[in-house]
């Protein structure tokens, strides 16, 4: 392999011969990939045979299954900002990867994930381990190819990653057939994508609708911004905060654009949607100008569609054309990356001060306070809180760690209480929901970052739904902090049963395992706490500790996350407790 | 209110687009009332023409779903007094019918048809049209016994526009880079994606 490269490198115009399988493995080197999360099988062998001599320049980590491979690739795209990279076989090894595809999709992250094939002429034949893998992710990718030519490979590779990353990004599959793979091509090199002719992954800013824009934010009495994960994957944090500060224009965050902003910004205003802040769901009904930046107000988000921000004009910021007027009719559509949009409507607006409106903002998080975070923070019952267990994480590690969530209660008291100093700190699964994510998104994110703390926070359901990847943490040597907030429920749902379903507790309560015994026969350290007075050594042990760790806390049974905007209920209706 | 809309997409010809705009209709269980494909006026670009009844509201939503299709180029939407459109439809009837039936042939004439195949045992006749023109005749031949009875997707040209020549070259006005990259990025992968 050395002197391939050597030859590749220094002879551009003539060419090698190089299998299929060479030829991929080239083009993930060319374009930057370090780190590849997969599983063999039958129909990918001869790439993974090629990888055998690959194994210096790409790191390859062995999953205990495609979901977890896939959601591992999510977690490094979402800390590192670059693209993830999933290997699986045919068949059932492509089958299982449609979860983490159908979550990529909806959360806008840059994927690439190979699945071999059975030899070109087997397709439609119902060979072993043959699956219609382009027609079953249709739905759930960006873009998807398959590949019968090894011809093909570097080129529609080049594609792949261009398509994955720019525009609105999301997940990308190719299907190689075996034969591709094994077949000798003549290799001229590879050359990076950076034009498809039938796609345009930004639109052209329209100057005039920056002005209107601007115009709108001007005249406004309280104006109210709404910023999403666009954000992050425009890295325009910095833009973004310039944009704020020069208004005085109070933000708040979408699930995913969590940590765009730190916490302890002053202009930052919360979280919005059926979990949120006070604040900023009652006041998104009285604000006069909102200002969408790179978000899609999803049904979390708004609840009920025809009562939300009737009263507001609305300037929407997306790199989507799809996405503007798709839920909430815009007032000033502005299309665009916001990297570019922002410092043009920074420039366009006047300084404000809105001190009277800022303080509304502050009165409601007073009684919020009150009511529902205080207690909840610092509780003076016997049980244990979550968001306990989230102070205590923030005061240990100061808003430094990556935090990286399942779904349920603890997501949501998570991310309404972790703090965060740096952009891409935070990785959940938001639009799709997908329990049992975190874990192996946690493997990912620590590849993505792997000077910083990982910390993945997971119920005890999610946790049960992709254990077998403490099989990859205990192989790879993952350095990342395990922390189970265990109600010995299936919390969310339980306090759905609870609030609209007259406490009808149907199939909610969930038995868990040993966690403690279980991380221990793959090695990894770990502890449980169920009392106050050792907790906050618990989780200093935890995150002080070298390599991964495993801390299981018991938390209060049938605790409730507050407030909440109830299903079909206006943002305006959210209730604290 | 829904109104009948007929959505003209300009595309590129690639192996799985189909499925990937109809399912952008069967995943909002909408019905695609008619689909064709075909060349365009423009080299290598292909040309759908859709039709389904719809408010322009969500017409308009499902067009811009259609663009974001990687391999789509446009998609543009039109009510019918926006177009020349037209469908095709043949009819199998007997020709015993038709040879002894001298009121079908004054029938045919009055709808515009035409007879394509003439046999023994049956005769096949082809019209061209509108809907109701194309329907009208199966109500006719209908007494006299209509063997088999097919009409075509519609085909439609939009009155207001100059083809897509013009557009298409403001697709390709970006030309990328002709020189090779070579692992160059591998020591800096952090300028490597500009997301």
């Amino acid at each position: 392999m050395q002197t391939l490269e050597k030859e590749i490198t220094t002879t551009v115009a003539t060419t090698t011969t190089i299998s299929g399988s060479q030829a991929l493995l080239e083009a993930l080197i060319a374009e930057g990939v370090d780190t590849v999360f997969g599983y063999p099988g039958g129909a990918i062998m001869p790439i993974y045979d090629a990888l055998y001599d690959y194994h210096d320049r790409l790191k390859h980590i062995l999953v205990r299954h495609e979901q977890g491979g896939i959601h591992a690739g999510q977690g490094y795209a979402r800390t590192s900002g670059r693209v993830g990279v999933v290997f699986a076989t045919s068949g059932p090894g492509a089958t299982n990867l449609v979860t983490g595809l159908a979550d990529a999709q909806i959360d806008s992250t840059p994927l690439v994930c190979i699945t071999g094939q059975v030899f070109a002429h087997l397709l439609g034949t119902d060979a072993f381990q043959e699956t219609d893998v382009i027609n079953i992710t249709t739905p759930v990718t960006k873009w998807n190819y398959q590949v019968t030519d090894a011809n093909e490979i570097p080129h529609i590779l080049a594609k792949a990653f261009f398509i994955a990353r720019t525009g609105r990004p999301g997940p990308v599959l190719i299907d190689i057939t075996k034969n591709a793979q094994l077949q000798k091509i003549e290799y001229a090199g590879y050359k990076k994508c950076e034009h498809i002719r039938s796609y345009r992954p930004k639109p052209i800013v329209r100057k005039e609708y920056i002005a209107e824009a601007a115009k709108l934010i001007n005249e406004a009495k309280k104006p109210f911004v709404l910023f999403g994960q666009g954000v992050i994957l425009g890295k325009a944090e910095n833009e973004f905060r310039a944009f704020i500060e020069k208004g005085n224009l109070p933000a708040a965050w979408t699930l995913l654009g969590l940590s765009a902003l730190p916490t302890d910004h002053p202009l930052n205003v919360g979280m919005l949607g059926m979990h949120g802040n006070y604040g900023p769901n009652v006041l998104t009904n009285e604000c006069d100008v909102l200002i969408a930046v790179g978000m899609r107000f999803d049904d979390r988000v708004t609840g009920r569609l025809d009562k939300y921000a009737k009263q507001a004009k609305i300037i929407h910021l997306d790199i989507d054309p799809a996405e503007i007027d798709k839920n909430v009719k815009s007032t000033v559509p502005v299309w665009g990356d916001c990297k570019e949009t922002l410092p043009l409507l920074t420039k366009a607006i006047e300084e404000r001060n809105h001190s009277e409106w800022l303080a509304k903002f502050a009165a409601y998080t007073k009684e919020e306070n009150e009511v529902v975070i205080h207690k909840e923070l610092n509780p003076d019952t016997d049980e244990l809180t979550m968001g306990e267990v989230i102070r205590l994480m923030n005061e240990i590690s100061g808003g430094e760690a990556v935090v990286v969530t399942d779904v349920g209660q603890h997501q949501m008291v998570a991310s309404r209480y972790a703090k965060f100093n740096k952009s891409k700190s935070n990785v959940t699964s938001g639009g799709l929901g997908t329990m049992g994510f975190a874990l192996p998104a946690a493997i990912g994110a620590k590849f993505g970052v792997k000077d910083r703390t990982v910390v993945a926070i997971i119920g005890d359901g999610g946790f049960q739904m992709t254990l077998q990847e403490l099989g990859t943490i205990m192989q790879a040597e993952v350095d990342i902090k395990i922390l189970i907030l265990n109600n010995r429920f299936l919390g969310m749902v339980r306090q759905w049963q609870q609030l609209f379903h007259d406490k009808r507790y149907s199939f909610v309560d969930i038995q868990s395992p040993d966690y403690v015994q279980l991380a221990k026969a793959y090695g990894i350290a770990g502890a449980t706490v169920d009392n106050r007075s050792s907790l906050k050594d618990a989780v200093t042990t935890m995150l002080n500790s070298k390599g991964a760790y495993l801390l299981e806390v018991m938390v209060g049974k049938e605790n409730n996350v507050f407030p909440m905007v109830p299903q079909g209920c206006s943002v305006a209706e959210i209730r604290l407790k | 209110m829904k109104t009948e809309y007929t959505i003209t997409v300009y595309t590129e010809n690639q192996v799985g687009l189909l499925n990937r705009i109809a399912i952008i209709f069967s995943r909002r269980k909408i019905n695609i009332e008619s689909l064709n494909v075909s060349p365009s006026e423009a080299e290598s670009i292909h040309r759908f023409t859709i039709v389904i009844s719809e408010t322009e509201e969500v017409v308009r939503k499902l067009c811009r779903q259609i663009e974001r299709q990687v391999e789509v180029l446009k998609a543009y939407y039109n009510t019918n007094d926006e177009i020349i459109w037209q469908e095709m439809a043949l009819y199998k009837i007997s020709t015993d019918a038709v040879a002894e039936k001298l009121k079908v042939e004054r029938l045919l004439r009055e709808c515009g048809a035409r007879a394509v195949v003439i046999r023994k045992d049956y005769t096949i006749f082809e019209t061209t049209g509108h809907r109701e023109e194309t329907d009208k005749l199966v109500e006719v031949l209908a007494p006299f016994g209509l063997i088999e009875f097919v009409r075509s997707a519609r085909v439609a040209i939009i009155k207001a526009s100059n083809g897509f020549h013009e557009k298409l070259k403001e697709f390709e006005a970006y030309e990328p880079a002709e020189e090779l990259i070579e692992n160059e990025f591998l020591n800096k992968q952090d300028e490597v994606f500009t997301m």
